[in-house]
């Protein structure tokens, strides 16, 4: 039933083409609105389960004999999430219908979100490591698809191929540290590995572990410096941006770093790395936020910097701070879900998203101007009771003041916290009041691409239930905690501990930081043209986009240059290669394992007409060299074939002598017919250098491959078989004649493919000679 | 040659022709037990024949030999590659080759073996190729000297 559940949105994408041809007259989301919904509300019987400890396990055998099985798993944490995404899914599919005219392709948007929300079903749902990498990796080609949805447009195809290099760059890392852990604790299965958590941690390998896996959380979450393919995933379609951007695809790391928590938690590198570039994304996204002028840029770099607040409160590692972590999952994914909801609103009803063209809409858009409202105040988290987001940030705030993991280096490091806490809450103040007031209020500055008006109520649905849930977790936050969220903290922390969010109204440290952000902030706001040159100066020419283009642009040119570099086209230079290897290889073997050795134990004697044919043949291969016709050339070489045959005979090898005698005419012959037809030698002018490095070349090779031939003639590791074939050439082959009964009897093979050679070279010359284009008929 | 009146080599080339034959054909002969064999003899003949198109002209001996080279290259191929089935027949394995004393009617008691058979096969390849290349080329030059007279 589990897995069914996980496999439906597979199966319904593969049947929404059919769909898609077969009905034209009802738009295609109401069908996909269906599977979400089931989902959500078979999810929801789990709840019961859950809060009293019960947790579900299914496995399917998929690759038994690697322990690699599908086994899906329902504690707390898994279950809000699934709880989430097919919550957020129903909610964000309702509102495309509105959103997407039927002129659009449907079929293949509706495909891709399927497939995306069975792929993030599977990563939440999994218990084996290798099946959420493979869900996972799932999600990043969904997504891919679906930030590249207009692909006609050339700022959705880089967005889609930034975000997809980026994050596969850190899934690939995640796979890395995934094997290694699953080799440590020989299982795969994530309960198993928590329970071996102990050898993890304690392995010389866990830094690296560590890193690896935090790699790929951090890029799919959008932490620094990784944030930077968020805001550029902004070509999505809304929908899009609302569902995977906010509420659930960057949840992805999050959920990693929450279910891997229990082994990592509690050791400093943990906490180090994990707070602090939480902290840091925190501070960074809100500041950068500020600067942006399209709604959708700031929405992403507001996610950006509330996953790095989240990221920071599970560093944290107490209770307090994963209570609140998750607190402020849940509330992020309902005001950012609205808001992104909203932003689509505005878009699709004036025509633009450009702050500085936008105002005083409250008066055309009033629901959506509430809606807005309540999604930015709670953003802000602006201390009013019935805002989820002052209840989540306030619990930020006292979490980041205790600390419980008492080590010299928390101890040094933790008192800073509370100030990045309030520095970036300050801004995230700054970019959400900015977000509502000059998109609503003031004058309308500009004349719109379209005359503004109010949304369809079909598309303001989806934002009315989320921005209600705002206002529902608000008033009574302890329902959502008791059901949901403390499982998940229990499954997050080991234990439940205290799970009561009742920091509303006490009058502690944190209420103080929440009004000097408040105080701060507005000030900031009023204020904002005195210091918005800041931004001249802090990103100035440094951005992680500026970062990622070098980089990427770096790759392609200097593999590029490496590639043009070698790859000169220059058949000289490919031979320098070829034989520079060739020397060095030979000349290292020799020399590593002394294997030149030189004996005169059984050389023949040398007789003079031997010797005078071996000085003819030198001197004839040295003129050759510096033969200036080529005619003269070949007729020099040709001393050298007859000196070889000639020393056949005298080393007595009639056969040899005569094939020899018979293959250089013809040889020399076939040279003459070429080479009459080409010009004459260009006297080409080298430079001393490339002469001295040819001279070099070949000298080495030359003393090289005499070397060989003297350490070869030297050591007999065995006795020659030639013996074999003298004694049996007449018994065995009936002839008397070695050479030819070994070619064609003892070795027959060899020369019965020798001859197919043969042929196929003289079918080979007789086809470029005969086949060729015709000059007459020109190149064509 | 064209032009040119070479009676003298055309007479010798008659003579000739028919010692390299015979050698090329001894050679092939006594390739198992002196020196020589298919290739040997196989290159020797194709120039044999070379000898007669250099001075006869493509034209006379495109009348006299009406025999494809390239077809030999098969043939030689296929010769060799069945004597190295045939001991299939007699359940050896690939290539095994045997050798018998016979008495025939005119040469009397010889030697036979099947390793003759696959020289034959070497013998027509290589015919077939020196003969193919050479022509072809040849052809081709021919043609080229022909165009190059008719442009100008």
């Amino acid at each position: 039933m589990l897995h069914a559940a996980v496999l439906l949105p597979f199966l319904a994408a593969f049947f929404i083409p059919l769909l898609y041809r077969g009905v034209k007259q009802v738009h295609l989301g109401w069908f996909v609105l269906l599977v979400p919904i089931v989902l959500f509300g078979y999810f929801l019987t789990f709840i019961k389960e859950v809060t009293q400890g019960v947790h579900t396990l299914k496995t399917f055998e998929w690759i038994p004999s690697l322990g690699v099985n599908v086994t899906f798993y329902i504690d707390g944490l898994g279950l809000f999430f699934a709880l989430l995404i097919t919550g957020i899914g129903s909610l964000v599919v309702l509102y495309s219908i509105y959103y997407l005219s039927k002129a659009e392709k449907l079929g293949h948007f509706y495909v891709y979100l399927l497939l995306f929300m069975g792929a993030m079903l599977g990563v939440v749902l999994s218990d084996n490591l290798f099946v959420l990498y493979t869900f996972w990796e799932l999600t990043s080609i969904s997504s891919f698809l679906l930030i590249g949805y207009w692909y006609q447009r050339e700022k959705s195809t880089s967005g889609a191929l930034k975000s997809m290099m980026i994050t596969v760059f850190g899934g690939l890392a995640m796979l890395g540290g995934f094997l290694l852990m699953a080799d440590i604790t020989g299982t795969a299965s994530i309960r198993g590995i928590i329970e071996n958590g102990e050898m993890i941690v304690t392995s010389s390998l866990f830094p690296f572990i560590l890193v690896l896996v935090l790699l790929g959380a951090f890029t799919k979450s959008a932490q620094f410096p990784f944030h930077t393919w968020l805001p550029d995933a902004m070509e999505a379609p809304t929908p899009v941006s609302a569902f995977l951007h906010s509420a659930t695809m960057v949840k992805a790391g999050i959920y990693l770093v929450a279910r891997l928590s229990l082994i990592f938690a509690g050791t400093d590198l943990f906490f180090l790395i994990v707070s602090g570039f939480g902290l840091l994304t925190l501070c960074w996204g809100s500041y950068m936020a500020v600067r942006q002028t399209d709604l959708k840029a700031i929405l992403a770099y507001s996610t950006i910097s509330q996953l790095g607040m989240i990221m920071a409160m599970l560093g944290f590692g107490t209770e307090v701070a994963i209570l609140a972590a998750v607190f402020h999952i849940l509330n992020h994914a309902t005001f950012k879900g609205s808001l992104f909801m909203v932003a689509g609103i505005i878009d699709h009803e004036t025509g633009t998203r450009d702050i500085r063209r936008l105002g005083g809409l409250f008066t055309f858009m009033p629901i959506t101007a509430t809606l807005a409202f309540f999604g930015t105040f709670s953003m802000a988290g602006f201390p009013l009771p019935f805002l989820n987001g002052f209840l989540s940030k306030e619990m930020f705030f006292e979490s980041s003041l205790h600390f419980e993991n008492a080590s010299t280096i928390v101890e040094a490091v933790s008192p800073y916290f509370p100030y990045l806490a309030v520095g970036g809450s300050i801004f995230t103040f700054v970019y959400s009041i900015m977000l509502f007031f000059r998109t609503f209020t003031g004058k309308q500055r500009d004349k719109l691409p379209k005359e503004p008006h109010e949304a369809p109520i079909g598309m303001l649905i989806s934002p009315i239930i989320l921005v209600l849930l705002v206002i529902v977790i608000a008033f009574v936050p302890n329902v959502f905690g008791h059901s949901l969220l403390s499982p998940m903290v229990d499954s997050i922390a080991g234990s439940a501990g205290e799970t009561h969010i009742k920091f509303w109204h006490g009058l502690g440290p944190a209420l103080y930081m929440s009004l000097a952000v408040l105080l701060l902030g507005t000030a900031f706001y009023l204020t904002r043209t005195k210091w918005e040159r800041i931004y001249t100066i802090l990103p100035g020419k440094l951005s992680a986009a500026k970062a990622y283009d070098g980089i990427i642009t770096g790759i392609i040119n200097g593999s590029k240059k490496l590639t043009n570099g070698y790859m000169t086209g220059s058949l000289r230079h490919y031979m320098i290669y070829i034989l520079i290897f060739f020397i060095a290889l030979v000349s290292i073997t020799i020399s590593v394992t002394g294997g030149f050795k030189m004996s005169f134990d059984d050389l023949a004697p040398i007789a003079i007409p031997e010797l005078l044919i071996a000085i003819v043949m030198a001197g004839a291969a040295f003129g050759t060299i510096f033969m200036k016709n080529r005619i003269a050339a070949i007729l020099v070489l040709g001393i050298v074939g007859y000196g070889l045959s000639l020393l056949f005979v005298f080393f007595r090898a009639p056969d040899l002598a005569l094939t020899q005698l018979i293959v250089e005419t013809v040889t020399v012959a076939l040279f003459l017919l070429c080479f009459y037809h080409l010009p004459n030698f260009d006297k080409q002018k080298e430079s001393k250098r490339t002469n001295a490095v040819n001279w070099v070349i070949s000298i080495s090779v030359g003393v090289l491959v005499t070397m060989i031939g003297i350490a070869s003639h030297s050591t007999k590791l065995f006795e020659p078989i030639s013996e074999y074939f003298l004694k049996n050439s007449y018994k065995l082959g009936g002839g008397d004649n070695v050479v030819n009964v070994i070619l064609v009897d003892f070795r027959g093979l060899d020369t019965m493919l020798e001859i197919l050679v043969l042929g196929l070279a003289a079918l080979g010359i007789f086809t470029m000679i005969k086949l060729r284009p015709s000059k007459k008929e020109g190149n064509d | 040659m064209k032009g040119t009146n070479d009676l003298i080599l055309k007479t010798t080339t008659t003579i000739i022709v028919f010692i390299i034959l015979g050698f090329s054909i001894y050679l092939f002969f006594a390739g198992h037990n002196a020196p020589g064999g298919g290739f040997i003899g196989g290159l020797m003949t194709a120039g044999a024949l070379v000898l007669l198109y250099i001075s006869y002209g493509f034209k006379t001996m495109k009348r006299v030999i009406r025999i494809d080279f390239k077809n030999f290259i098969p043939i030689g191929l296929l010769i060799a590659v069945l004597t190295g089935i045939g001991s299939f027949v007699f359940g050896q394995p690939f290539l095994s080759h045997t050798d018998a004393y016979f008495e025939l009617p005119i040469l009397g008691h010889s030697h036979l073996a099947t390793a003759m058979l696959f020289d034959l096969g070497v013998y027509f390849t290589v015919v077939g190729v020196t003969m193919t290349i050479i022509l072809s080329i040849a052809a081709d030059e021919g043609e080229e000297e022909l165009s190059k007279v008719s442009e100008s």
